[in-house]
């Protein structure tokens, strides 16, 4: 899916180029003469902070940037939609947690920060994914078990991996994640990289044990991590009060400093990761709150209305939702027309359709895939399959 | 209990490629001259392989300042310095999986573990997110990292600090598990583990640390290393096999002098990696015996043990003259007082009358319910 690169200020993943090469016309023409002027924004909720200051509700953006917002955002909300509908037909096996609604967050994050710098995160992670630079091919593909999958099949929903631009998964275990991610920031010390990591975890894992030892350590060497706490009011079907004696997740860390964050908001999330990211190089650890929502339930599993009321979620999309709150800038400041909007819409559908009918043509893995990776060096020994003497292969 | 024994290596010295003919213990003791403990072999192991690579580096509780619980990491915090010998707070799961996430990014780290036990507390990072990781990623994320540190019983420390985990990580797909018992292993297999790709669970002995074995020059060199998954015949014989590793070698070996007196001559099999196990080691030694006497510290249930005795039985059935037996730690969790405790190890007395009940030379006593 190589396309043309438009070329712009603001740094954009493989995800836009495609849809950047088909764009309007109009659109096009407004974006390479104004793209990199600067706007101010006010973020609508101000930032709270513990033990540091907070930084500037003002956050400087462009056009351009704006409009990279609204289309990745608009194609993670498609991909997840569509993700919906692929395993109501059974085409999904397992497990599928979908994160609409909670777009702005992975959007935002990219935006301050670079493909250097490291993320990792639970199990909703297709959209983190795709912001460090996977494609909509490697996501449908690996959602549904075949070989063009960012894990060639053999992941699944809950392990999608992109080392070469630095996003470590894609994680099963709730909680895991957090000390990997501080090991992540610790071997970044170690080589004296100037880069960050930024550890997603979710309300129902910030009350995990493992999450405050590792914070422990962190703060201890100062390593330059971030904790992410992506705040969606509900671990599974459990409110956050109902789990938490404290929600204030971002004070959690006691003595290490917490920001809290419209997570709704995409220019408060760059702005909260910039600052974060400056933070952690010069004093070590940091949590970031990111007030959000899920508009799904937990899982695939989950109809998400048994513990929350109808009228919750759709009060917050009317109120909050990313998606509308960028396009009324984009509208209010001119940068683009309704039409041009929808258009792109109708556009990133199209991509989301086409790259899911690449991915149903794309095959299962061969069956002695699998034996492949279980080491990455397997000095010749043998593995076995469920009738030992039928199968047997040789790992490499 | 067991002091610093010296020990008598039977067949030939050090060698890896196992071409020297054998030589008797006593010639080969003062000609090498040279003898090492565990303890500094596992020492200079990590030195060197320090030295070698940059990106090793050694993380647990008491490895710095303390000079490591059992001494097994002294003089290399202040060879190498705090950023690359790091004291942890006691918080297993938080430095385990920050260990883990260390070597996705392509560090190589050594995470000890004071004893196996306190591994437990860990096991999440060390099964789902170190063995798993390559599979699931499809080989984009490799874990090279090395869990290390004493696994199993050591003396009068009770049922929480006893126990073996050698079947548990010997299970998972994914992991390398290796099991030490001389000096030339601990340096052999431990520079193997660390310059390996994968997660290596390196099973070390409390009691074998303190104990002094013959070692050549070879083993000596930095570059020596020993390959794994593959088991080391320690006592050449032709009656009955007996697989045995860590200090239950030891053990063996003297059952096999005992046996040898009774006209016995058994086959002492030092397996060295649980997994993957050397399958066909093990299977070529009963062939050439008939006989099977596996030998282990820990619990019966789904042990190393059964895991041999399966695999003979898949392979080589037809080559058995008896059925197999094996020798391990008592089905109870480990008591504290002394004649208790002893009842609850293997004794040399029991991998001897095992191997004469192999031989049909006795009748075992009926177990009292």
């Amino acid at each position: 899916m190589a396309l043309a690169h438009v070329a712009s200020s603001t740094s954009r993943s493989n995800l836009l180029r495609p849809i950047s090469a088909i764009i309007s016309p109009n659109l096009r023409r407004q974006l390479s003469t104004d793209d990199t002027r600067t706007l101010t924004i006010e973020t609508s909720v101000p930032f709270t902070s513990h033990q540091c200051e907070s930084p500037s509700r003002s956050v400087d953006t462009t056009p351009s940037e704006l409009l990279s917002f609204f289309r990745d955002m608009a194609t993670m909300r498609r991909m997840e939609i569509a993700a919906d509908s692929l395993y109501k037909a059974k085409l999904i096996r397992g497990f599928c947690h979908l994160y609409d609604g909670q777009e702005a967050v992975a959007v935002g994050m990219e935006s301050a920060i670079t493909k250097k710098d490291s993320i990792i995160t639970a199990y909703r992670d297709h959209c983190t994914f795709l912001g460090r630079g996977g494609t909509l091919l490697q996501v449908f593909s690996e959602l549904m078990g075949r070989i063009d999958g960012c894990s060639k099949g053999k992941g699944g929903s809950m392990h999608f991996y992109k080392k070469d631009s630095g996003f470590y998964g894609g994680h099963g275990i709730v909680g895991a994640q957090v000390p990997l991610g501080c090991g992540l920031a610790f071997a970044q010390k170690y080589k004296k990289d100037g880069t960050v990591t930024f550890a997603l975890y979710g309300d129902g894992a910030a009350n995990q044990g493992q999450l405050f030892e590792a914070l422990n350590i962190s703060a201890l060497w100062d390593l330059p991590a971030i904790l992410v706490c992506e705040n969606n009011h509900y671990g599974m079907g459990t409110a956050e009060w109902r789990a938490a004696k404290s929600p204030a997740y971002y004070k959690r860390g006691d003595y290490v400093p917490g920001l809290k964050v419209d997570g709704m908001d995409a220019l408060a999330v760059k702005q909260a990761c910039k600052f974060a990211k400056e933070h952690a190089l010069k004093n070590g650890p940091i949590i970031l709150e990111m007030d959000t929502y899920r508009y799904h339930g937990h899982s695939m599993s989950d109809p998400g209305s048994t513990y929350r009321t109808r009228d919750e979620i759709s009060g917050v999309r009317q109120e909050r939702d990313p998606i509308e709150r960028v396009r009324k800038l984009i509208l209010s400041h001119d940068l683009a027309t309704e039409k041009e909007l929808k258009d792109t819409e109708k556009e990133v559908r199209k991509l989301v359709d086409d790259a899911i009918a690449q991915a149903k043509e794309s095959p299962m893995p061969e069956p002695h895939e699998l034996f492949s990776n279980v080491y990455a060096k397997g000095y010749g020994v043998e593995a076995f399959g469920a009738d030992r003497k039928e199968v047997r292969a040789v790992l490499p | 209990m067991l002091g610093i024994i010296r020990q008598k290596v039977g067949a030939g010295g050090a060698s890896l490629l196992r071409t020297r003919s054998a030589v008797s213990a006593l010639r080969s003791y003062s000609s090498a001259g040279k003898e090492m403990t565990v303890r500094d072999a596992l020492n200079s192991a990590l030195d060197e392989e320090m030295s070698a690579d940059p990106k090793v580096f050694l993380m647990g509780e008491e490895v710095g300042e303390y000079q490591g619980a059992y001494k097994i990491s002294k003089g290399l915090l202040e060879k190498y310095g705090p950023e690359r010998v790091l004291d942890t707070p006691i918080t297993e799961a938080g430095f385990t999986g920050i260990g883990v996430g260390a070597a996705y990014h392509g560090l190589r780290p050594v995470v000890e573990f004071m004893t196996f036990n306190f591994s437990m507390q860990a096991i999440d990072h060390i099964i789902n997110s170190a063995a798993k990781s390559n599979y699931m990623s499809a080989g984009q994320i490799s874990v090279p990292i090395v869990f290390r540190g004493p696994n199993g019983a050591a003396a009068g420390v009770g049922a929480q600090h006893s126990h073996c985990y050698a079947s548990w990580y010997a299970s998972c797909p994914g992991l390398k598990v290796l099991t030490p018992y001389s000096s030339e292993d601990a340096r052999g297999l431990l520079k193997a583990a660390i310059r390996d790709p994968d997660p290596v669970v390196f099973l070390e002995n409390e009691l074998l640390y303190g104990e002094s074995f013959p070692i050549s020059a070879e083993v000596l060199d930095s570059s020596f290393c020993l390959p794994i998954g593959k088991a080391k015949i320690e006592r050449e014989g032709k009656d009955v096999t007996i697989t045995a590793f860590s200090k239950m070698v030891g053990y063996a070996l003297k059952a096999a002098e005992i046996l040898a007196k009774e006209g016995i001559s058994a086959e002492v099999i030092n397996l060295r990696t649980i997994r993957p196990l050397d399958r066909s080691t093990i299977n070529a030694s009963v062939r050439k015996t008939n006989r099977l006497i596996t030998v282990e510290e820990g619990f019966p249930q789904h042990g190393v043990g059964a895991e041999i005795c399966t695999s003979v039985v898949e392979e080589s059935f037809g080559y058995l003259d008896a059925p197999v037996e094996r020798i391990t730690g008592a089905d109870v969790p480990m008591p504290y007082a002394a004649n208790l405790e002893r009842l609850a190890v293997p004794q040399v007395e029991d991998i001897v009358r095992a191997a004469k009940r192999a031989c049909y030379r006795s009748v075992p006593l009926a177990a009292a319910a």
